[in-house]
């Protein structure tokens, strides 16, 4: 266990150190990233002192070295048109994207693990069918058109939402159902292909054949052994949640992450938008982290010793 | 997912395959793609020409020389014509990335699969570090170095969607590069690149296309999030994100500006998931 928790750490932190690098990179992809934080009116005296004060003009591999120092310190520089810490920008931002992401992960988890279950214990009923071409449709909606149409369906005809912005709980329905809808197709389409799986060892036959019901052997058995893919789908599918949330936000006027994202590329505030990628990305590589020390609390036969990966 | 159920072969036999749900989404495509090739000769309209009094008309109206079949936007520009211009767009950002994120992430896959050492290492660390930032978030922050249009969106698309053919041709290529006649042939001295393209690419590329397929779907949803955000293609060209995004302002009074624009790239992305689907449970009967 130790081990392996050594080995995946050093891992993460290579991972981490490659996505800091790339981001280096991409920042100098059309060759100077002065004009990435300066104003577009701004003068060229503007811009080379600009460039000066922020050391661009010095040898890229000091460059590099400052980089890397300022975020292992947890340095993510100041918005140039706020003018405070993007730090400052994040946390007054995160708490809305949280609330948004659980919305939705509940939508998601509540609606996609029943589905897959149904799905997988009927599959040759008609109802079934249906439900699973609903599911694939839910696949392939385009979030920003299903927040639409639920606008137009419960705010604008029915007026039972309001249709954008903060408030109340009546708020954050439409949002986390528009941003849900796709992890829920996931979700159903994964719990039954792990359940379908597992339904078809031969424990299950033994168990039924000496008549256990199908509801204690879901409870005691199958749960347990066919929720292994779903974690590592659940792991994935926050952090597309998270990544969706710029859309959905937009969508619904909704003021978090996706929303100062979207603001300051348009304002051409770039360290704000670099920061929230780097969150991203780390949040991401935490993610698939916890995932993987979740399966061994869910399954004892999964040796944490790396010999799985 | 190892255990294929015993019952699945009988289970074949015994029921046919719908072939006319299969035909649905070829049909759906084949009809999107006529529009975006022939959009000249079928758009009634300029797509950009403009008509202030009618403005926000509803389907079916009538004004001046107009005939708003599916409604006027809020400039009095046809929706139809705009819808049948908005394909092209789609279909190209989607086609244009796709082609080069494949070309470059097979490329590279299979050359970290055969010639492994530090290429495998260079190139599947490079794999592991793209795909673990969110790809929307990748191609945000590509598109705020880049700036916006349509040439950007299809090099920042390429840009972050490689890796995704990088893995799968790497993998493929480890199964195919030990087999016996690739051996052979590189021992009877054929050069890296004809074993790769003679040898190896053949074995793989039903893999590949499985992927490419179901990214396609992924290019038209990620062009269209990037214009419906105003990261993407510029106005007045239309595209269906673009379109979308400016409906959303008008939706309490003209609901079709955002409704059919977002209708075309529901079922465009559905037809290509469904035919993904189905092109994956021929490579790989397990996945059923």
């Amino acid at each position: 266990m130790r081990r392996f928790l050594t080995r995946r750490i050093g891992q993460v932190i290579g991972t981490i150190f490659g996505v800091v690098t790339l981001i280096f990179f991409l920042q100098r992809l059309t060759g100077d990233p002065t004009y990435l934080l300066v104003p577009e009116t701004a003068t060229q005296a503007d811009i080379d002192a600009m460039r000066a004060s922020l050391g661009f003009d010095r040898p890229l591999i000091v460059q590099y070295l400052a980089f890397l120092k300022q975020i292992a310190s947890f340095d993510l520089g100041r918005s140039v048109i706020q003018n405070v810490p993007v730090w400052d920008i994040i946390a007054s931002r995160l708490p809305y994207t949280l609330q948004l992401a659980g919305g939705a992960l509940l939508v998601a988890c509540g609606l996609g693990i029943p589905v897959g279950i149904i799905l997988a214990l009927y599959r040759d009923h008609p109802a079934s069918r249906l439900l699973a071409s609903v599911v694939l449709a839910a696949q392939s909606m385009p979030t920003f058109w299903s927040g639409i149409i639920l606008i137009l369906i419960f705010a604008v005809t029915l007026g039972w939402l309001p249709p954008s912005s903060t408030g109340g709980i009546e708020h954050l329905v439409m949002p986390s159902i528009a941003l849900g809808l796709l992890s829920m197709a996931t979700f159903a389409r994964i719990t039954r292909t792990s359940l379908l799986d597992e339904l078809s060892k031969d424990y299950v036959r033994t168990a039924r054949s000496r008549g256990v019901p199908m509801g204690r052997l879901l409870r005691r058995h199958l749960a347990r052994n066919a929720s292994i893919p779903v974690i590592t789908v659940a792991a994935l599918e926050i952090s597309n949640l998270l990544a969706g949330a710029v859309i959905v936000e937009t969508v619904f006027a909704w003021p978090g992450l996706g929303q100062v994202t979207v603001q300051s590329i348009l304002a051409r505030d770039f360290l704000v938008v670099q920061g929230i990628v780097l969150l991203g990305a780390f949040v991401t590589v935490a993610l698939n982290l916890a995932a993987d020390l979740l399966y061994s609390a869910v399954d004892p036969r999964i040796r944490l010793d790396g010999s799985r990966r | 997912m190892t255990s294929a159920t015993a019952s699945a072969p009988l289970r074949q036999v015994g029921k046919p395959r719908r072939s006319i749900t299969r035909w649905v989404p070829i049909i759906l495509i084949a009809f999107f793609v006529l529009a975006a090739v022939f959009a000249p000769l079928l758009a009634p309209y300029d797509p950009n020409s403009q008509n202030l009094l009618g403005r926000m008309r509803p389907p079916g109206t009538m004004s001046r020389s107009f005939h708003y079949l599916l409604g006027s936007d809020e400039l009095g520009r046809d929706l139809l014509t705009r819808l049948i211009y908005g394909a092209r767009v789609s279909l190209f950002v989607a086609i244009a990335s796709v082609i080069l994120s494949g070309v470059v992430g097979v490329l590279l896959g299979m050359l970290a699969g055969y010639l492994r050492g530090w290429v495998e290492l260079i190139v599947m660390r490079l794999v592991d570090v793209f795909l673990s930032i969110p790809a929307i978030l990748l191609a945000i922050i590509t598109v705020a170095v880049l700036g916006t249009g349509l040439v950007n969106v299809i090099v920042v698309l390429a840009l972050t969607r490689w890796p995704r053919y990088a893995r799968i041709a790497y993998g493929q290529t480890l199964s195919v590069a030990n087999m016996p006649y690739v051996r052979l042939a590189a021992f009877m001295g054929a050069s890296t690149p004809r074993v790769l393209l003679r040898h190896i690419l053949p074995n793989i590329i039903g893999a590949v296309t499985v992927v490419a397929t179901l990214e396609f779907g992924l290019m038209v949803l990620f062009e269209a999030g990037l214009s419906f955000l105003g990261l993407g293609v510029q106005p007045p060209t239309a595209s269906w994100g673009a379109m979308l995004s400016s409906g959303r302002n008008y939706l309490a009074t003209a609901w079709w500006i955002a409704t059919f624009p977002g209708l075309c790239l529901f079922l465009l992305i559905l037809a290509v998931n469904l035919i993904g689907d189905d092109l994956r449970d021929r490579f790989d009967p397990r996945s059923q």
